[in-house]
């Protein structure tokens, strides 16, 4: 009895240790393989000089500040919102059909392929809205996209508030509305934040959502104003992998690309993480 | 007991959770400027009670009310009352020790903050709370840090100090100290008595023996019936009712 326990015990680490070390070969392999490709495209040209000749010459720096403001747009407008309709959801003591038919659309919504929010910001904002093929679609498509991680985040967040602070707050003679901008938020950020970070990584690097609504193949230019079209670090990489007739140069470029999109992902959510540590830090209880 | 100014009175008060007739026709006076304690066992509807005189219990939902709780000479659940204001004339505070996530400061200035006092007066009316709750000396050179810097019974006499901010007339405390230590359950029995010079004190307990201690008045409850209310030493040595008798002598509860 004992000997079967023990070699199940055994057994049962020893195979956690195998994934485990599968799950870190497999990044190890993963990094390896994009940053020996692409890690010596990396040099201060690449990175700040528009391309040249037809993608094969010169450096990507439009496409890290078209993906950076799409990142920021649309970050900027799906947290709030996904805040204020985490909040409306949790304010609600028993369900209304009105936000089970909302929760509903969030869950489905998760679930809905990259491509279709592309198809969907294409009819909604770039026709019916008519703000064309631009940094504006583009962010509020990709914003649409990041909506149902952030909702739930911050829904999940606000329900892990101990109730003790909701009732201290009113009992105090705060009223819902100051009790939830006082108490509440504050304390569920953190893990707001969390959510977003999650939420960051994937808009920064999707390329179906944006490639009707705010992607151009190529721009010398820099976005002016939010209805210019962008070039995005994952769309470019698709461009350089599909397009073209110079293979040999284009390559290595996509996957310098693909480097600096990896870095920036991190580098966002590391001062993400960084915000965060710090709010939970000032905040404990 | 006649002549006296009673702050609260409760008319026929009837609650119900759903189909729980939780409290049934009581009728309780909360005398002004004195120590009343509410004792029980458990389930017989201490906490549901204290929590109509805030109502606190608005937020449970499908709760009944029939009956009137009168602050002075206005029922509180009438249409036309301000639940905030009502919040700020009752304080309370709660079993557990639930300091804000925040400063020791911002803590006791969250309720002026709420109401939108001048700042130039927060800062005098903090030190006054936390001198009225004892808390003074111990925080005066820390007030920026945590709330939860500060031991179970500091955190417990913040939370008074916090409900004293607001400068309410009656403070409800539902078992205030049955998460605490001895010692620090002593200084807020202490601090009870301190306090109600200038504020009406009711307090639920399962502690008999601190009811004895520092109630003037006692209720006794019984599945949702007052049973019997009464001058606290008259209970104690004559109870008039059988079930008052059997529990403050131990038999249930
Ligand atoms: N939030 C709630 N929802 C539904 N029923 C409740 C709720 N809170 C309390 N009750 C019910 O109301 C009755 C009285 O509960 P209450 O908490 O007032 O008792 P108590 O005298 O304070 O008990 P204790 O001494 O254990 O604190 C109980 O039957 C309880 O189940
Ligand atoms: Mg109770």
């Amino acid at each position: 009895m004992t000997r079967t326990r023990k070699l199940q015990a055994l057994l049962g680490t020893s195979l956690l240790k195998l994934f485990i070390a599968l799950t870190a070969i497999f990044l190890i392999l993963f990094l390896y393989v994009i940053f020996s490709r692409g890690g010596k495209m990396i040099n201060w040209e690449f990175l700040t000089q528009s391309p040249r000749r037809y993608m094969t010459e010169g450096g990507i720096f439009p496409a890290i500040i078209g993906t950076f403001w799409l990142t920021v747009l649309s970050i900027g407008f799906a947290l709030p919102l996904g805040i204020f309709t985490a909040v409306f959801l949790t304010s609600y003591a028993r369900p209304s059909w009105l936000v089970r038919i909302i929760r509903v659309s969030i869950n489905t919504l998760a679930g809905v392929p990259s491509i279709i929010y592309g198809l969907f910001g294409l009819t909604v904002f770039v026709q019916f809205f008519k703000f064309d093929v631009s940094l504006l679609s583009g962010a509020l498509t990709l914003g649409v996209l990041a909506m149902p991680v952030i909702i739930n985040a911050s829904e999940e967040a606000i329900r892990s508030v101990p109730p003790d602070f909701r009732e201290a707050s009113l009992a105090l003679g705060a009223t819902e509305r100051q009790t939830i901008l006082r108490v509440i938020l504050p304390t569920a950020l953190p893990n707001i934040l969390t959510g977003t970070i999650i939420s960051i990584g994937r808009v920064a690097g999707e390329t179906a959502p944006i490639l009707f609504t705010a992607a151009t193949f190529y721009t010398r230019l820099l976005p002016t104003s939010v209805m210019d079209e962008v070039m995005a670090l994952p769309y470019h990489i698709y461009a350089l992998m599909t397009e073209g007739s110079h293979a040999a140069k284009q390559v290595p470029i996509a996957y310098g690309t693909a480097v600096v999109l990896l870095a920036l992902v991190l580098l966002v959510s590391t001062v993400a993480i960084i915000i965060r540590y710090r709010l939970r830090k000032k905040k404990k209880w | 007991m006649v002549n006296k100014s009673a702050h609260i009175i409760t008319e026929d008060l009837n609650l119900w959770f759903g189909d729980n007739h939780v409290l049934k026709d009581v009728n309780i006076p909360v005398y002004d400027r004195n120590v009343t304690a509410l004792i029980g066992p458990s389930g017989c509807g201490k906490s549901t009670l204290l929590r109509c005189f805030n109502r606190m219990n608005d937020l449970i939902p499908e709760t009944r009310i029939t009956g009137k709780v009168m602050l002075y000479e206005e029922n509180i659940y009438s249409s036309r009352v301000d639940v905030t204001n009502v919040r700020t004339k009752v304080g309370m505070v709660f079993q557990k020790p639930n300091p804000f996530p925040k400063s020791i400061y911002k803590n006791v200035s969250y309720g002026l903050n709420v109401r939108g006092i001048a700042r130039s007066r927060i800062e005098e009316i903090v030190e006054k709370s936390l001198h009225d709750a004892w808390l003074w000396e111990e925080v005066k050179d820390r007030l920026h840090e945590s709330a939860f810097s500060l031991s179970g019974g500091q955190q417990q006499r913040l939370c008074i100090a916090r409900a004293l901010a607001n400068d309410p007339e009656i403070i409800l405390l539902d078992e205030p100290t049955s998460a605490l230590d001895p010692q620090s359950t002593a200084r807020i029995e202490e601090l009870c008595l301190a306090l109600k010079d200038q504020v009406t004190i009711l307090i639920v307990t399962h502690n008999i023996a601190q009811a004895g201690r520092i109630s003037d008045y006692t209720a006794f409850m019984y599945l949702g019936e007052m049973v019997e209310f009464g001058k606290t030493k008259q209970m104690f040595t004559v109870p008039k009712d059988k079930r008052t008798e059997a529990y403050l002598s131990g038999v249930f509860g």
